[in-house]
Formats: structure tokens, sequence, C-alpha cells
């Protein structure tokens, strides 16, 4: 018999700036009131522990997402727009799953890395001619808009609003706090121009959007739903890609001896990428809806209530990853960690993801010899993502 | 005390036939028995066996007998009419007392632990899955099989299995009673915590797969038919590998799949399923001929031979060295 006890109860607000800026000593303190905690604040559960935020993630039937990834349920009142598949459940979620799929999958993106090469040597080789450049505002902010838009097809006109977009649909998943308001102030404009993009006359012959939307025809899937699966990609591959890049290098500038083994073996920068992520995770939190009566690291949860699950505490936790799971290490295994999700929500965009940050790594491991901190990175105030506004560094050209 | 030193697998067994069956119109189900009175080495649901037929005729089977009783092993064998001749042998020339060579049974499909299965098989395809179903049954999980096929009369082992396990569990769909498997039907809402084991003819295989892309990552496996006998492929033969990195030159046993053999020498390679199935541990092909074996490269994609899944496939038969960009 398990042992069911009370939760913990937290008072810090998880969506409180200073949890947001620094999240990591937040997390500590939270993981200390056990692997699920009940946050006061917020009224829903937390689950830091690796094995439980596993669990939620796989077990689908009873952690739903058709409740939304936000702190309320979906389905009780409306949604500030028509839910996405990441907001679905089988068996809505199965054909579009499907449909996504079949387009965007290890083959299918293998055939971008042509046209995703140019944009990165051309923006690290200007990158390269300095002493020393905005990680995040030089390159991270500018590489996967420059490629990802024309991956899926969309018209140049209106791409401004591909990540003021982005930045809404993901501080929904948080609280309607001032972060909030801030990002959904014009978010009129923004819906409508990505929304209309979405639609398949907006889309080119070549990109995965008209793909999807072939799938129509098929009969897979209906419009509307091909609709919701071309603003999923734009959506959820813009602002997620940047963080992941700026991360990465937030994280390497601060290790020397991994650059310089990187320079010496560049086709291991997939494993700096992913130990990278796993460290700083862009994708921190977001909330399930338990929906049967359940327990959960020895905590009774009532079906009905919200859990907030940190994937950045799961993949810094120490029973999984050891005591030194806050540091980078190069030679650990990361695989495992829940960056871009697990199981049936998992990213479908993650090939599409880890190509460019490859891309873009390998060219500057090229043409930079020695990467820096210039001064101290400024965190982004987000919600649920983890990302910095500014990332000085200093760099030396690789002769 | 006796000090016994751990058996090693031979790489050939001498086995006598013991009995052949027919269980069904067209199957021909082989028990052998090792020629020097011992045991066969243990193996796990999922296992095939080499079977060398003539000096250049070598076909692989699922094991489909009991994993606990080693003394004798079990094969199911179709005869088609397409067949390059392995089966025609097997049912034409092959009697009770035939003495055959078989390789030690190996495992390119095991059953990884889960909560929940669910078993698929069409036509000859139920061979891997009968000791699956018994190891689920054991382990205490929750499981079913649906196992299509033309007619009943033609579907080795249904009528054994549904006594066996009853009809809730096994659900035989014969096509000339109640049409072909409704896969939209069986595959249509996944389940948290199962896995999908499916084997059977391609056009099947190619289906489940397409219904199993709205499955969490990593739930399918699947082995395919290889012309006309069970399992994945033609070449085990122990191959080489050219790490084009570091120039490291390495040998994969025909035990061993590439990946290991390159973690082995400390080499990294990212993986995640090791079942070829999400293709991270897609690597770039320098040279040599592959034999792709995984389900996440399109044909074009297999056909062009620019990359390989290293978890599951092999170097072709007659391709002695691979070079990869590794």
């Amino acid at each position: 018999m398990s042992l069911r006890t009370q939760p913990m109860v937290f008072q810090e607000d998880p969506f409180d700036v200073a949890a947001i800026s620094d999240p990591y000593p937040f997390l500590d303190r939270l993981r200390e009131a056990g692997p699920v905690s009940y946050l006061e604040a917020t009224g829903s559960y937390a689950v830091t522990g690796y094995e439980q935020v596993y669990e939620v993630l796989t077990d689908f039937e009873t952690y739903s997402s058709a409740g939304g990834l936000g702190p309320r349920d979906i389905r009780k009142d409306e949604a500030w727009r028509p839910p996405s598949i990441l907001e679905s459940d089988p068996p809505i979620h199965t054909l579009m799953r499907r449909a996504l799929t079949g387009v965007i999958n290890p083959g299918t993106v293998r055939a971008l890395r042509g046209p995703f090469t140019p944009p990165a040597l051309e923006l690290t080789d200007e990158l390269a001619t300095r002493s020393g450049f905005d990680a995040v505002t030089d390159l991270a902010e500018k590489y996967p808009i420059r490629v990802f838009p024309d991956a899926v097809g969309i018209p140049e006109e209106g791409r401004e609003h591909l990540l003021p977009y982005g930045n809404m649909v993901f501080n929904a998943f948080g609280p309607e706090n001032y972060i909030f308001q801030q990002a959904f102030a014009e978010a009129d404009v923004h819906s409508k121009v990505v929304m209309a993009a979405c639609e398949r006359e907006s889309l080119n012959d070549t990109g995965f959007g008209k793909q999807i939307w072939d799938r129509v025809a098929d009969g897979l899937i209906t419009e509307q739903q091909a609709t919701l699966l071309v603003r999923a990609l734009l959506s959820a591959g813009v602002d997620t890609t940047i963080f992941g890049i700026g991360n990465t290098l937030s994280v390497l500038a601060k290790e020397p001896e991994a650059w310089a083994e990187l320079r010496r073996q560049p086709n291991l920068a997939k494993f700096a990428i992913d130990e990278a992520l796993r460290l700083e995770s862009p994708f921190q939190k977001f909330h399930r809806t338990v929906s049967v009566d359940t327990e959960l690291g020895g905590v009774h949860l009532p079906a009905g209530t919200k859990v907030l699950v940190f994937l950045g505490a799961a993949n810094r936790d120490p029973q999984k990853w050891g005591p030194d799971a806050d540091k980078f290490s190069f030679d650990r295994s990361s695989s495992g960690h829940v960056a871009f999700g697990m199981g049936l929500h998992q990213c479908v965009g993650q090939p599409i993801a880890r190509l460019e940050m490859e891309i873009v790594l390998q060219a500057l491991l090229e043409r930079v010899e020695t990467i820096a901190p210039a001064g101290p990175a400024v965190p982004i105030i987000h919600n649920v993502l983890r990302g910095f506004e500014s990332l000085p560094v200093t760099i030396t050209p690789a002769r | 005390m006796t000090i016994t030193a751990p058996i090693q697998a031979p790489a050939i067994i001498n086995t006598v036939i013991d009995a052949v069956e027919y269980p069904a119109d067209g199957v021909a189900s082989l028990v052998l028995r090792r020629a020097d009175g011992q045991n066969f080495p243990s193996w796990a649901p999922g296992s095939h066996i080499d079977v060398h037929l003539t000096d250049d005729l070598t076909r692989q089977y699922s094991l489909c007998s009991d994993t606990e009783d080693l003394s004798t092993l079990r094969i199911g064998v179709l005869r088609t009419p397409d067949s390059r001749g392995g089966s025609a042998w097997v049912h034409d020339r092959l009697s009770a007392g035939s003495e055959l060579r078989i390789s030690a049974p190996r495992n390119n499909f095991p059953l990884i632990d889960s909560r929940k299965y669910l078993f698929l098989a069409g036509g000859i395809g139920i061979t891997p899955i009968i000791p699956m179903m018994r190891a689920a049954e054991a382990a205490g999980r929750e499981w079913v099989l649906y196992y299509g096929g033309r007619s009943r009369n033609t579907m080795a082992f249904a009528q054994a299995l549904e006594a066996e396990f009853g009809n809730n569990k096994v659900r035989i769909v014969a096509e000339d009673e109640s049409g072909r498997l409704d896969l939209s039907q069986i595959l249509g809402l996944p389940r948290a915590h199962m896995l999908v084991y499916a084997c059977g003819p391609g056009g099947m295989l190619g289906a489940v797969e397409d219904f199993c892309m709205g499955w969490p990552p990593g739930a399918l496996h699947t082995e395919r038919f290889a012309a006309d006998s069970l399992g994945v492929g033609g070449s085990s033969e122990p191959f080489e590998v050219e790490l084009s990195l570091t120039g490291t030159t390495l040998t994969v046993e025909s035990d061993q799949t590439i990946l290991e053999a390159v973690e082995q020498v400390g080499a990294r390679v990212l993986s995640s399923c090791r079942a070829g199935l999400c293709g991270t541990c897609e690597t770039r092909i320098i040279s040599g001929e592959p034999e792709h074996r995984d389900a996440a490269l399109s044909q074009a994609d297999k056909d062009a031979n620019e990359v390989m899944m290293v978890c599951v496939s092999r170097a072709a038969a007659g391709c002695s060295k691979l070079v990869l960009e590794l």
C-alpha cells in the first residue's frame, strides 16, 4: 500500500517576477516541498520531480490537455482562441497529430539542411568580424525568423507579427497577470495577421503549410484543423527555437573548455545543445488537468484540479541527474530530458529545432575561437518560457 | 564445487526436426530439438533464428514456442506462392527426423516492459507475437490481440490461442467472415502506457505505421516479413565500420548493433528509441551499402542510401565495410 500524504503547501508564487527572472533558486525551494506540492498562489499542484513529471507527460488519460495548458479550464469558460492540438486529447488530437507527423518527420526535415545553411553562414560571417555582439538580438532572434517561415511557406508580409503572437500563445499558459496583459496588448492585430497566413491561399506550394492542407483533401482532417495546425507551427516554432539558441549560447559562453572541445569536434554540437537544453530549458512549465482522482508522488490529486508541470525542475532533479544536476557536463548523457516534452504531445517540430540549433552553432564554432560573457544576461519576463532579452558576449575570431 | 564457464552460444546449432505439424492451410510448424540433446540457449519473446536450408539459402523465422522450455524450439513457415525458395524447401523437403542447421536465437523485436500491450498480427505474423502474449499474461499486464487473416483455416494457432486466452483477449478477424482488421477502430484512440507490437505483411504494417503517427512517439514496434521469411532481413554477418571523423575502424559482430559497437569504442551517437522508430540516431553514410531495417526513413530515403539508422540497420549482404560520418 502506498502512503498517501497531505501535500506541503508552498506559498511563493511561481509567476512572481523574482521567480521568473532567477528561476533555479525558486525551483530548489519548491523541490524541497516534495516532488508534488500545493501552490497556494494558483490553487494548483506543482510537479517538480523528474519521475512525477514523466508520469504526467506520459499518462495522457489521467492528465488531460483538453482543459488547456493555462491555469483555467478552457472547457468551462471561453478560451481566447479555438483549442490547438496542444490543447486536445485523443481522439481529436489523434488525427491532427497523424497529419502533422506525416508532414514533419526526420525524413522531411533532412531536406531543410540545404536552405537553412546559407543564412547561418551569412549571419555568423558578419558577427565574427566584431569583437563582441549580443548573442540574442544579433543572432538567436535573427536566425529562426529567416528560415522557419519559409519552411512553412507563409507570405513575407506580416512576419513581424509572428514573435508577438508566439509571445501571446505561451504567456497564456500562465495566469492573466500583468505579463499576460502586456503580451495581449495588441492581440487582435497579431492574431488576425497570423490566422490569415494559415489559410490555404496564403501558403506557397512547397512549404509544410501546403502539405498539411493536402491532408484535408485526403479526408484526414478538416479545414479548420488544417488552419489550427499551421497556426500551431507558427506559434510554437519560432520563439522556442530562438530561446533554444540563446539559452545554449548562454551556457556555452561560460564553458570555455567545452567550446574548445566542440571546435575540435563540431559533430558533437548536438550533445552540447542537448545538455544546454536540459540545463536551460526554454519551455519551463505548463498545466494539465487531472481527469480522474489519482495519486502522484504520494499526494492525492482530485479530478478537475490543475497540475503545474515544471519541466525545468525535472531537468535539474538531482534524483535523476545526480548531485551536479545544476552544472553543465559535456560528458553527461542528457537523453531523457523533457525540454521537448515527452510522449503523446512531444514537440513535433523537434527535428526542425535541432537542425536550426546545430547549423547555427556549428557555423559559429567554425568562426569563433573563444566566446565569453561580456556582461550580465538580461532574462525575459515571461510566464512560462525561459530565455534572455540580451546576452552580450565578447569573442576572438578564428584565424 | 564446480566452476561453470559461461556457455557461449555456438554460431551454428545442429538440430533434428522432432515433428512437423500443419496448424493451418499452407503453414508448416517445425519443432526442433538439438542434435546433441542439450537445451537451446535461452531467448526472449520476439526472437528469431536463422535457418540454414542449404549452403546459400538462409531464412529467418520467428520463434513461437515457450521461452521456459528450452528443450525444443518451434517455428511456423507459410508456403508463399512467390517464394524465392525458402518456404517451398521447408514444405517439400523437410520432415520429422530431418537435420537442420540453425543459428542461436537473436532478437530484433524485443518486448519492452509496459503496463499495457496491443498486439496486431497479420497471417503468419502471429508467430513472434505468441511468446509476447504469454509473457504479458505471466506478468499480469493488460493486453489484447487482434489477429487478421484471410479465413480461419489459414490462420495458424488461431483456435488454440482463442481457447487458451479467451475471445475477449484474442480477437480473431477472418476476412471471409468479418472483413479486414479495422485499424481505424483498433488504433483510433491512443492509450496511455500502451505499446503496440505488430507483425504482418508490408501493406498492413504501412497502414499501422500511419495510424500510429497519432500515438506517442515510440509506442509502435513492428517486424516485417522479408521476402518469404519472417524477420528483418538477410544479412547478419559481422562487418566493419570506419568512423570517418576519427579514422577508427571497428567490427560489428552479428549479435551487436552498429550503435552498440560504436558506443563500445567510446564514440558518441545521439539515440533515443534504439528500435529504428524515432530517427534520432540518423547517421550519414560516406561509403558502403546499408541494409535499412528502420521504420523512420521513407522508402525514397532508404533508396538514396545517404543516411541510416545505426540502432537497427546493418551492412547489406556482400558489403564488408561501411564508412560512417561519426
